[in-house]
């Protein structure tokens, strides 16, 4: 079974979020970066995949040169092939990135491979569009299934649950299809030093799609101003238990 | 026009849904004309004509005999079909699960741009939104151009602000023409919730933990609180990371959204990912050794301590004075 995984580099942001002068953007002087967490877990879910029924396990981006560092880091926890769809450092819109995605797809075809299952991550986390995963689902022709939490593939199926009103929604769709995932479908592991070493060994084919203008035209980005809660302190240690139940009482929790 | 996606369960609209509909009422008023819902599933025209209130004028009540539950493709070449005939230049829905779904898909059906989780829009020559980044710990202000705006509203951004109106719905049947393809991706079969747990999505009271529970065992005194208050337990993502706890009980970016009406943070320090999750809960009760946390400056109240001695002192007051 072969499967395609597609992640996006984004900044692992802490307490708070600083923006360039500009407003353009996140200051990530003195950030790191990271795979987007749904898509961590889709990177498992993907190599267990092949680790469970064969295969291979491709993983694919889009973003600036410094993102093979995350193509290496799918690797090094088992991915067998990469693939960077190299930008020079714009902003993609959801329109652009799925048609990017498309033609590396429909590249591949051409040359011979065909992908069983198209794993992303249910949203980014930066710019949570809720869409690339459904587009080029549509574009190739596939089915879909969004935010999955369990997934099971083989005989030319998938079968794949979501979390929907404190029970599960169940779907079951042919292969090839296009699976987005959802943080704790599984715990992603933690690469092993020799996995790190095989990692920087592996090839990454690269090409250059053109940059184009879809979807919203950004103007600028802000931090939301939120009214600061004056925090009222109840007590110190177990003494403060009278004062809380008074606070549930005051505030409809408890009866009065 | 404006088309509205509405979700609803048994005759009753979706609050998330009318939260978009405040949004689309003020924008139909603001000179984008009349609010025209579409709605999918039984209890639909029951729900439909409740929405007066809510600035809708009319809707169509999807039907078809091959639509027997959630299949989103389907939905969205019903939504498509209608405005084929309707020709609204903003078509709207909640930024549900579903909402983002069945708009996503409209989007990628009509190749026409599709903005998630938009929390105002501006009129003018040009529509400009504002929609949310990083589960909304940033905002980002943009313009959207284009024949037909395709947009969900972010959850608990707006509030619901019925009228007092009290003219009827023009509530009519819209038959889709749907195709095999329409109907491939759908809910096949469902697991019902457990009986008798009170959801997390839908707790009036939530007692979340992290990292400063210390271990998986420690949640048996949140759990004891949450019972007495009839709520339910919510993690931080260091706590499902660790293995404590079942990832379905995450709040958070990358877990739930909640809005309760109290939120008890124990033993977590108040990253902005999981701020993003708890943050409309009315109010929020801080009990955290540490004064100076994160979580302070979003807390209403805070006891200052050790939850493990806290938390079950709590518990036992609220027994005492029943």
């Amino acid at each position: 079974m072969d499967i395609l995984v597609c992640v996006k580099r984004v900044p692992t942001t802490g307490g708070r979020i600083n923006l360039t002068a500009d407003e353009q953007d996140i200051d990530t002087t003195y950030l790191g970066f990271t795979i987007s967490p749904h898509e961590e877990c889709a990177v498992e879910e993907a190599v267990r995949i092949v680790e469970a029924k064969g295969g291979s396990a491709t993983v694919l981006t889009l973003g600036p040169a410094s993102a093979e560092d995350q193509l290496r880091d799918a690797m090094a926890v088992g991915c067998d092939a990469a693939i960077l769809l190299e930008t020079d450092g714009r902003e993609w819109g959801a329109m652009a990135t799925a048609d990017a995605i498309v033609d590396a797809v429909r590249a591949r075809e051409a040359a011979g491979t065909a992908f069983d299952v198209l794993l992303f991550g249910h949203e980014a986390a930066d710019t949570g569009d809720f869409q690339v995963g459904i587009r080029v689902a549509v574009a190739l022709g596939l089915p879909c299934v969004t935010g999955v939490k369990v997934l099971e593939v083989g005989d030319g199926r998938a079968v794949a649950r979501r979390e929907a009103d404190g029970g599960w929604e169940v779907f079951e769709v042919p292969l090839p299809a296009v699976v987005t995932v959802k943080e704790g479908i599984n715990l992603p592991r933690y690469p092993s030093v020799p996995g790190r070493m095989r990692a920087r060994k592996k090839d990454i084919a690269r090409t250059s799609p053109e940059w184009h203008p879809a979807g919203p035209e950004k103007i600028r980005l802000r931090v939301p101003v939120e009214a600061g809660s004056a925090v009222e302190v109840l007590g110190n240690g177990p003494a403060a238990a009278p004062q809380v139940v008074e606070m549930l009482r005051r505030i409809g929790v408890l009866e009065p | 026009m404006i088309v509205a996606f509405v979700e609803q369960a048994g005759g009753r609209p979706d609050q998330l849904s009318l939260e978009m509909l405040a949004l689309a009422a003020r924008l139909g008023a603001e000179g984008h004309g009349v609010l025209h819902a579409v709605l999918f599933g039984d209890g639909a025209a029951e729900a439909a004509a409740t929405l007066s209130p809510h600035g809708v004028a009319s809707a169509s009540v999807v039907t078809h005999e091959r639509l027997d539950d959630y299949a989103p493709v389907a939905w969205a070449s019903s939504l498509r079909q209608v405005m084929a005939e309707r020709s609204p230049n903003l078509v709207m829905a909640a930024g549900s699960e579903r909402g983002n779904e069945v708009l996503a898909y409209l989007g990628a059906q009509t190749t026409l741009p599709m903005v998630a989780n938009v929390t105002d829009v501006r009129g003018g020559p040009r529509m400009g939104i504002t929609r949310q980044r990083w589960a909304g710990s940033l905002l980002e202000d943009a313009w959207l151009d284009g024949s037909v705006a395709l947009m969900t509203v972010a959850p608990h951004a707006v509030a619901p602000a019925p009228s007092a109106a009290t003219t009827t719905v023009i509530v009519e049947p819209f038959a889709p023409a749907l195709g095999d393809a329409d109907l491939q991706v759908r809910v096949t079969s469902r697991v019902a919730p457990d009986a008798g747990r009170i959801s997390l999505a839908d707790a009036r009271v939530v007692v979340g933990g992290g990292r400063g529970v210390g271990g998986a065992e420690g949640f048996a005194a949140l759990e004891e609180l949450a019972n007495l208050l009839g709520g339910a337990v919510g993690v931080s993502r260091a706590v499902t990371s660790a293995g404590w706890r079942p990832h379905a009980e995450q709040i958070g970016q990358t877990g739930l959204r909640i809005a309760p009406d109290l939120y008890i943070a124990c033993g977590i320090s108040g990253a902005i990912q999981h701020i993003v999750g708890c943050k409309a809960a009315k109010h929020i009760l801080a009990i955290n050794n540490d004064p100076d946390s994160p979580i302070m400056e979003k807390a209403s109240y805070a006891v200052i301590g050790d939850l493990r001695t806290i938390v079950p002192a709590i518990s036992a007051e609220i027994r005492r004075s029943r």
